[in-house]
């Protein structure tokens, strides 16, 4: 089992050497003229205007915390969806379907609020 | 023994890197080929016949480029954030089977680089690393445009994840495994495509919002963000970026065709001819073939077709709609799973029946709430 890491670990390392080796090709036969000019941060040819990394919008903030927390719902479907073939199978099918579908109410609930507190809104 | 096998492995691995890259670099002239069909243009034919060598030019022109670091840039995270966007694109794609297996100097060699029980998870795994390698790119650049973009990007595909997510529980709900070759295999006759389909164009929204295509290319919106992430790059670090797009792309099409489209299996109704793979194992790799170039047909198609949306309709299509039709269809699925004792062809009538009944209503939810947002 572990020997199949082998494989990706071979990928891994081979991607990272042909990147390395693009950025090293690059660098041996690009020319270097850099200038003042050339090195400012690009804005559209003016003259950059205050620092090139600021405040961020609280919004990105709010979907990175609600994607937390909806992956972790996501997490928790997995292993459910894994066994549920066989629960059928042993005619337990019903009973794992409404634990299930409980879940995903208790899970609209918070969803519905998050969508009424405007956290979902993009404006 | 074990040495041969770890050679084995270490040789397949190899391979499908290289396979990779050059499909890289032939996805580049082909995109380019059918957009101009498409526009009725001739696009790239002068490098070689029929622009064959295109791809060789376009590399050679970037390595002679010069490579610009912008003043005040994070040097180290500069340099970092191509290689961290494009190992994560390329390794995605061990777990993808690619065939059976067949018989050659005395051993069975299998046709997947790498067969873990956990594939579905190292999928969402590896597709979640490739988010930082975009932040880096977009906040080492110290560029306004740059940043926006990172961030957009960012936002755009950790919430496109979640839909992602839900459809790897799909089918690990119909296939009972998350093992790649159980996926496909548990496909034989009837692909999860027909016993699915909402599930399946879900899916397909989420690859495309996944690998930043259009219509969701937000983060490289021209008109707004000039190049987006990638502004400040240039010459070979840019290549590279253009690389884990195009790989992201072959990789994703082909998680599609294994998760819905059978895989490398024929088409339905054919397990017991000639032209099944069980029998004729050398057509398991032209089937995949075919079906990830018809997937990526449909995405270049898509391009040529579909204009930019706009970013905050574009949030909002992933949260309000993706999301809870996504959820729907887990619970329609399950359903006919359960129901399939008393009534054996359940879920394939009763679940496409019912998700297009669901996906049919959210059509008409969102007409409305587009059309009541027109008056007001």
């Amino acid at each position: 089992m572990l020997l199949e890491y082998a494989a990706i670990a071979t990928m891994i390392f081979v991607t990272a050497l042909v990147a390395v080796i693009a950025i090293v090709l690059g660098v041996l036969f690009g020319p270097k003229r850099p200038t003042d000019k050339k090195s400012m941060p690009y804005e559209s040819g003016m003259n950059p205007i205050g620092p090139g990394t600021r405040r961020v919008p609280v919004r990105f903030y709010l979907i990175a915390v609600l994607f937390i927390l909806f992956d972790i719902e996501v997490v928790f479907f997995v292993p459910w969806a894994l066994v549920f073939k066989q629960f059928v199978s042993q005619s337990q099918g019903f009973f794992v379907f409404a634990e299930m579908t409980t879940f995903i109410v208790i899970l609209l609930v918070g969803y519905i609020y998050a969508w009424k507190k405007g956290a979902l809104e993009w404006e | 023994m074990d040495w041969i096998l770890l050679l084995e492995w270490v040789i397949k691995g190899f391979a499908l890197v290289m396979i990779l890259l050059t499909g890289f670099a032939y996805l580049t002239l082909f995109e380019r080929r059918i957009l101009a069909f498409m526009q009725v243009r001739i696009g790239p034919n002068r490098a070689g016949p029929q622009g064959i060598l295109q791809p060789i030019a376009d590399a050679v022109k970037l390595i002679f480029k010069e490579e610009l670091t912008p003043a005040k840039s994070e040097k180290f995270l500069f340099l970092l954030a191509p290689i961290v966007t494009v190992v994560p694109a390329v390794v995605i794609a061990a777990v993808i089977p690619w065939g059976t297996q067949f018989e050659a100097f005395g051993r069975t060699i299998t046709l997947y680089v790498a067969d873990i029980n956990i594939g579905v998870l190292y999928i969402t795994a590896i597709a979640s690393i490739a988010v930082y390698g975009i932040v880096l790119a977009g906040w080492s650049s110290n560029n306004k445009y740059a940043m926006m973009g990172g961030l957009r990007s960012s936002a755009q595909m950790i919430s496109y994840e979640l839909p992602l997510g839900l459809s790897f529980v799909l089918v690990t709900l119909m296939a009972g495994s998350m093992r790649p070759v159980d996926i496909v295999e548990a496909q034989r006759g009837w692909w999860f495509g027909l016993m699915q389909p909402v599930g399946a164009l879900l899916f397909l929204i989420s690859i495309l919002a996944e690998v930043n295509r259009a219509p969701f290319d937000m983060p490289e919106a021209e008109q707004e963000l000039t190049a987006g992430y990638h502004a400040e790059y240039s010459g070979m670090k840019f290549a590279l970026f253009f690389m884990a797009e195009y790989i992201k792309m072959i990789a994703v099409s082909a998680i599609m065709v294994m998760l819905f489209l059978g895989g490398y299996r024929e088409l339905p109704g054919l397990q017991n001819t000639w032209f099944s793979v069980d029998q004729t194992w050398w057509l398991g790799p032209i089937y995949m073939f075919l079906k990830v170039l018809a997937m990526l047909f449909v995405m270049v198609w898509i391009r040529a077709t579909l204009p930019r949306i706009r970013y905050d309709r574009l949030m909002s299509f992933g949260w309000k709609v993706m999301l809870p039709l996504s959820l729907a269809l887990i619970v329609i699925t399950a359903l006919g799973l359960v129901l399939q004792p008393m009534w054996a062809l359940a879920p394939y009538i009763l679940t496409p029946v019912l998700s297009l009944a669901a996906f049919g209503l959210t059509v008409l939810l969102l007409q409305n709430s587009l059309a009541r947002r027109q008056h007001a």
